[in-house]
């Protein structure tokens, strides 16, 4: 619950700007970006994750960095768990008609 | 990347471990809280105390959210989950946490609807999904998980969704802080500021302690160097009498932490005159209550809740060793009746818990910094 897990946004949902298609490790779901309105991510960017909200911007090193930390800790499994686990995906994709993104 | 191999590089460690050996007086000891459970997790998993001189204590702090909270709030949370029109839905670190009647998992496993979510979003997405149903999410966690409850208490009512409702367990850190220092048994040096936490909150809440109550703090980040840094620039100020708010966690936490998401807790949220804490009794204005202008989706305005109070098993000594007055190794329980498979307590249950940890780590097998990062 209280990991921070960097992800990568790919995509602004075309329906809900508040929601982002992210990648963490390879895995992609959506993440709400509601707690960053005051200086939006665009694609491109990296957020820490907490709880399926990105709570800050960080730059690619530091991403990097925090995977490692993960790593380190030996909660990449959790993080990959719990990203897998948001639930956002589906309903997400059925409002923007789309499916897996270029 | 260069930046993040100076990260990796064991001479770095090695460096700031000579640093902290050199800035210790020998004739003082120190007592450096560490706050956050994810900094515990890391000094145990990377043996970090095996780097720091005999007079350098670290002292596990408070902020591990599932370890903090009273089994009466489990009990009361899971009295809902009884009716079977409920669903009850808390994070998968909730699940063994063991209330007077079981743990939630076993409240599953005798026929309750019990959920396991990874996002309060998806314990909106719950009730959309069962309109028939009401979906309880057990909302636990500091400031790091709070902005996102109430974010999704925002959505929920936007939506006029009627069938959510937040049992809500959010703790602030800075009066857990105060009630510690303001602990007589308790003297303490500095403090590891907690990481994630800031970045919502930012560095300012921190001044009061420096100020006030003369003790220096650097909040860090959680990596082996990131936390050694720290107790280095913590032990700077000691030497050179000063007491301030640093921060070395820079790459995350902006001073003034994440205004959005401090303007949404203050949009559903208020302080509750009191709350109690596990270990720590109740301390005043700790804790966050839903407002009443948000009362529709709030469990206990909505519900009748029983108010359960409970005393930790006799045996189990997790207050004193949540205050740092015990180690976790020397309670009764620990390793015995106790175990991260059978806990008894809640420290025993995360992985932010001082007792999981040490009892992962430095009862089993020591994780030296070169093996673990290709653990």
């Amino acid at each position: 619950m209280c990991l921070a897990i960097p992800g990568k946004i790919l995509e602004l949902n075309a329906e809900n700007p508040m929601l982002a298609l992210v990648e963490v490790v390879g895995v992609r779901r959506n993440v709400d970006l509601g707690l960053l309105q005051d200086e939006p991510p665009v694609p491109g960017d990296w957020v820490l994750i907490h709880v399926g909200f990105a709570m800050s911007k960080i730059s690619t090193a530091d991403a990097e960095d925090q995977l490692r930390t993960l790593t380190m800790l030996g909660e990449v499994e959790a993080a990959m768990q719990e990203v897998r686990g948001y639930g956002l995906e589906n309903e997400d994709r059925d409002l923007s008609g789309r499916g897996q993104p270029s | 990347m260069k930046y993040v191999d100076e990260f990796r590089t064991p001479e770095l460690i090695a460096k700031a471990g000579k640093e902290i050996r050199k800035l210790a007086d020998p004739k003082r000891h120190y007592r450096i809280m560490e706050v956050c459970g994810g900094h515990t997790h890391a000094i145990y998993r990377f043996g970090l105390k095996d780097l720091l001189p005999v007079n350098v204590e670290l002292i596990h702090g408070p902020g591990c959210p599932v370890c903090v909270l009273p089994m009466g709030r489990i009990d009361d949370g899971l009295s809902l989950a009884a009716d079977p029109s409920f669903i009850f839905a808390a994070f998968g670190d909730m699940m063994r946490v063991p209330g007077t009647h079981g743990s939630p998992l076993e409240y599953k496993a005798r026929g309750m609807d019990v959920r396991i979510v990874y996002s309060p979003a998806d314990a909106l997405k719950l009730a959309r999904n069962n309109p028939e149903k009401h979906v309880i999410f057990f909302a636990i966690g500091f400031e790091t998980t709070a902005p996102s409850t109430a974010l999704t208490l925002m959505r929920a009512k936007s939506e006029g969704l009627h069938n959510f409702s937040v049992f809500c367990n959010h703790v602030t850190i800075i009066p857990a802080i105060r009630a510690i220092l303001d602990s007589p048994d308790m003297r303490l040096d500095g403090f590891v500021g907690p990481g994630h936490v800031s970045t919502v909150i930012g560095c300012r809440p921190y001044h009061w302690i420096a100020k006030d109550a003369g003790k220096p703090v650097v909040v860090s980040g959680f990596e082996p160097l990131d936390i050694l840094q720290s107790i280095v620039m913590l032990l700077r100020q000691l030497r050179r009498g000063e007491a301030c708010v640093e921060n070395q966690y820079k790459r995350v936490v902006p001073w003034e932490g994440n205004r959005a998401a401090l303007r949404a807790m203050a949009e559903v949220f208020e302080l509750r005159p009191y709350f109690e804490w596990r270990g720590l009794g109740f301390i005043s204005q700790s804790a966050l209550k839903i407002r009443s202008s948000y009362g529709e989706w709030d469990s206990e305005q909505r519900f009748p809740v029983p108010g359960v109070r409970v005393t930790d098993p006799k045996a189990a000594q997790c207050g004193e060793v949540l205050k740092g007055v015990l180690k976790p190794a020397q309670c009764k329980l620990f390793g015995r009746e106790c175990t991260p498979e059978q806990p008894v307590g809640a420290l025993m249950v995360s992985s932010e818990g001082s007792c999981a940890a040490y009892y992962n780590y430095e009862h089993r097998k020591p994780v030296t910094i070169a093996n673990a990062a290709t653990a």
